[in-house]
């Protein structure tokens, strides 16, 4: 069976033209992440993380080496087939929640749906809404959801399509405790049902609720394996 | 994403900011009425004067005294066409009547009232040939016209600004101090440039001897047998004056010949000039109004950057991207055409209903503007739109 990422020699570098300003943001990274896996990417500022997040979701193309996405490589297509990429395989969850203000909670789950040309997309997205338990929130606008539920109207939108990896990006950063805990619960109930996970963050707990963590230091992949084991070697300032 | 799709965010879009939108919708509505009031009132004006011409009749030539040129000095009109020139080309083979006349300003009073008109001398065939008829008494016989009587045939506007309310038929009027007898007045013909509503017609041979002291007339006023042979006519009516008037083959002639169609024709080219030249003066506030749009396009595009960086985040192409910009635009744009096009109508109706002159809409400038303003919609939403499309989708995601 074929991997849900493999990434070989990945890199990127900013500026790489002018010596003198370049930035290898990401240096040199092999990885392999199977389907179902839940998996925590930390490291400190300037690491990296941002960057990978940005290669793994397709914004962005690397300078050098291959992205493997289910087997197809993703690391120099077009810029029409990098959207479709993203459209269909790959589903988004930002810190700052990312909802078009002036649609609806089902219009903003449903957006996805209008790129892909899907029929009755009303419909799908009401169920994606249910399944994150805030259908009856249908017709609120973002400005009338709390942190907690705009961040699960996000993360419905990024299942719509019933993409192959979910990719998450501080999904907990711009939450309360309490409501973090409960997105993190849901992230991991979509695991569990068997999308692939994959969290940036610089929250060790919720970190330490993922099966394995990758730890990134300058560009590089310093450790990567359990939490128990990689958090426990984890230098202090690490967050 | 679907057309309709696309169609229905581009609303969403323009209906979330409705104030903007009608703002910017204003430039094109301003720019589209102009022009479209510009070209109706032309047309109409051109309309009332062809119909005016037209009512003289296809079959009819007009000839005039030229002017008098010395050197590059232009003089006023010569004095050389006669009533003997009217007779000889009544001579002509193919000529059904000639009418000449005489024409010249002057007074009329009839007790305290006083009106300035242009008083016509004419012959009986003038009535025919311009298809006067006389509302009350009779056109002038030739026994009057001969006998130098003084009498005179109002027009409907002079006798109604001298007789409000009482009736002119035989009364006196005074013109140039003498007395005349009114023997008819004219049906009304309504309005148009000097329309024989404004005249007073005497007998030519009283306007010649007793009012004005001359011997010329100004114009002559043929109709032909067969308006097929209006050129070959011309022709030989030009011979004629030309040997009567003893010209030298490379002497110009001093008098012009005009058929109807020819009047028309200048008269449409002169009326077209000004109504292209006014359209083009009106244009110019479309293209402030085009520039109007894509400015806001640029703001909004700016303002709504991470609005973009999301869609594309989640799988919208740069053409989506580029199409919902592109379409937002042409909406406004278009929409203020619709708008546009009923104004312009509607103040072109209203100014000619006020000046009492015709009004027509023509199809071309209904086409013109609705396709102007799609045009401006696209030329000036394509670059905001492809600026939009042209982000960097992380870039975008950032940008605050």
């Amino acid at each position: 069976m074929t991997a849900a990422i493999q990434l070989e020699g990945l890199e990127k570098i900013y500026h790489e033209d002018q010596p003198n300003i370049a930035v290898r943001a990401v240096n040199g990274i092999d990885l392999t992440i199977n389907h179902g896996e839940a998996v925590a990417i930390v490291g400190p500022s300037g690491c990296g993380k941002s960057t990978l997040m940005q290669l793994l979701g397709c914004l962005d193309r690397p300078t050098r080496g291959s992205y493997r996405l289910e087997g197809q490589n993703v690391s120099r297509l077009d810029d029409d087939e990098l959207a479709h990429v993203r459209n269909r395989r790959i589903g988004f969850v930002f810190q700052s929640f990312n909802l078009l203000a002036r649609y609806s909670a089902l219009e903003n789950v449903a957006l996805p749906l209008m790129y892909s040309s899907v029929d009755n997309p009303a419909q799908r997205a009401r169920a994606v809404l249910e399944r994150v338990g805030l259908v009856n929130r249908a017709g609120h606008l973002p400005s009338e959801l709390s942190g907690g539920q705009k961040q699960r109207v996000a993360i419905a939108r990024s299942l719509v399509n019933q993409p192959a990896i979910l990719l998450a990006d501080e999904p907990t950063g711009a939450l309360d405790s309490r409501t973090g805990e409960e997105i993190i619960q849901l992230l991991l109930e979509l695991n569990a049902a068997g999308t692939t996970l994959i969290v940036v963050t610089h929250d060790l707990a919720l970190a330490r609720k993922l099966k394995r963590v990758v730890r990134l230091r300058d560009g590089k992949v310093e450790a990567d394996g359990p939490p128990e084991q990689v958090l426990a070697e984890a230098p202090a300032g690490v967050q | 994403m679907s057309i309709f799709e696309t169609l229905r965010t581009a609303m969403r879009a323009l209906l979330s900011n409705k104030m903007r939108s009608v703002l910017t919708m204003l430039g094109v509505v301003i720019g589209v009425g102009a022009v479209v009031a510009m070209l109706a009132l032309g047309e109409g004006t051109k309309a009332d004067i062809e119909k005016n011409i037209r009512s003289l009749g296809s079959d009819v030539l007009t000839v005039r005294p030229g002017q008098a040129q010395m050197g590059q000095v232009r003089g006023g009109n010569v004095e050389t066409l006669k009533v003997e020139d009217a007779e000889a080309v009544g001579e002509l083979p193919g000529i059904l009547q000639v009418a000449p006349s005489a024409q010249a300003s002057a007074q009329i009073k009839f007790l305290s009232n006083n009106v300035s008109a242009s008083v016509v001398g004419v012959t009986p065939e003038y009535f025919e040939v311009q298809k006067l008829v006389t509302q009350y008494g009779a056109p002038f016989s030739e026994t009057q016209v001969r006998g130098r009587r003084r009498v005179a045939v109002l027009g409907s506007n002079v006798a109604m600004k001298l007789f409000p309310g009482s009736e002119p038929l035989n009364q006196r009027v005074k013109i140039r101090g003498l007395s005349f007898q009114i023997v008819g007045v004219l049906a009304g013909k309504g309005e148009g440039f000097s329309s024989p509503d404004d005249q007073v017609l005497v007998p030519l041979l009283t306007h010649q001897t007793v009012l004005f002291g001359r011997d010329y007339i100004t114009t002559m006023t043929i109709q032909v047998e067969n308006e097929n042979d209006l050129d070959n006519t011309k022709l030989e009516i030009e011979g004629l004056l030309r040997s009567r008037h003893r010209l030298r083959p490379e002497e110009a002639s001093d008098f012009n010949i005009s058929s109807t169609k020819d009047v028309l024709a200048t008269v449409g080219q002169i009326t077209g000039m000004l109504t292209a030249f006014l359209a083009a003066l009106a244009a110019i506030s479309l293209l402030v109004g085009g520039i109007g749009i894509m400015n806001i396009m640029l703001v909004s595009v700016r303002e709504r950057t991470r609005e973009i960086g999301i869609r594309m985040a989640i799988g919208a192409r740069r053409g989506d991207v580029l199409l919902q910009f592109l379409i937002e635009a042409v909406v406004v744009s278009l929409l203020g055409g619709v708008i546009g096009l009923g104004v312009g109508a509607g103040i072109a109706f209203t100014l000619s209903k006020v000046a009492g002159t015709g009004f027509v809409l023509p199809l071309y400038a209904v086409a013109l503007s609705l396709g102007v303003s799609l045009a401006t919609g696209v030329g000036f939403g394509v670059w905001p739109a492809r600026s939009a499309s042209r982000l960097d989708p992380v870039e975008a995601l950032r940008y605050e």
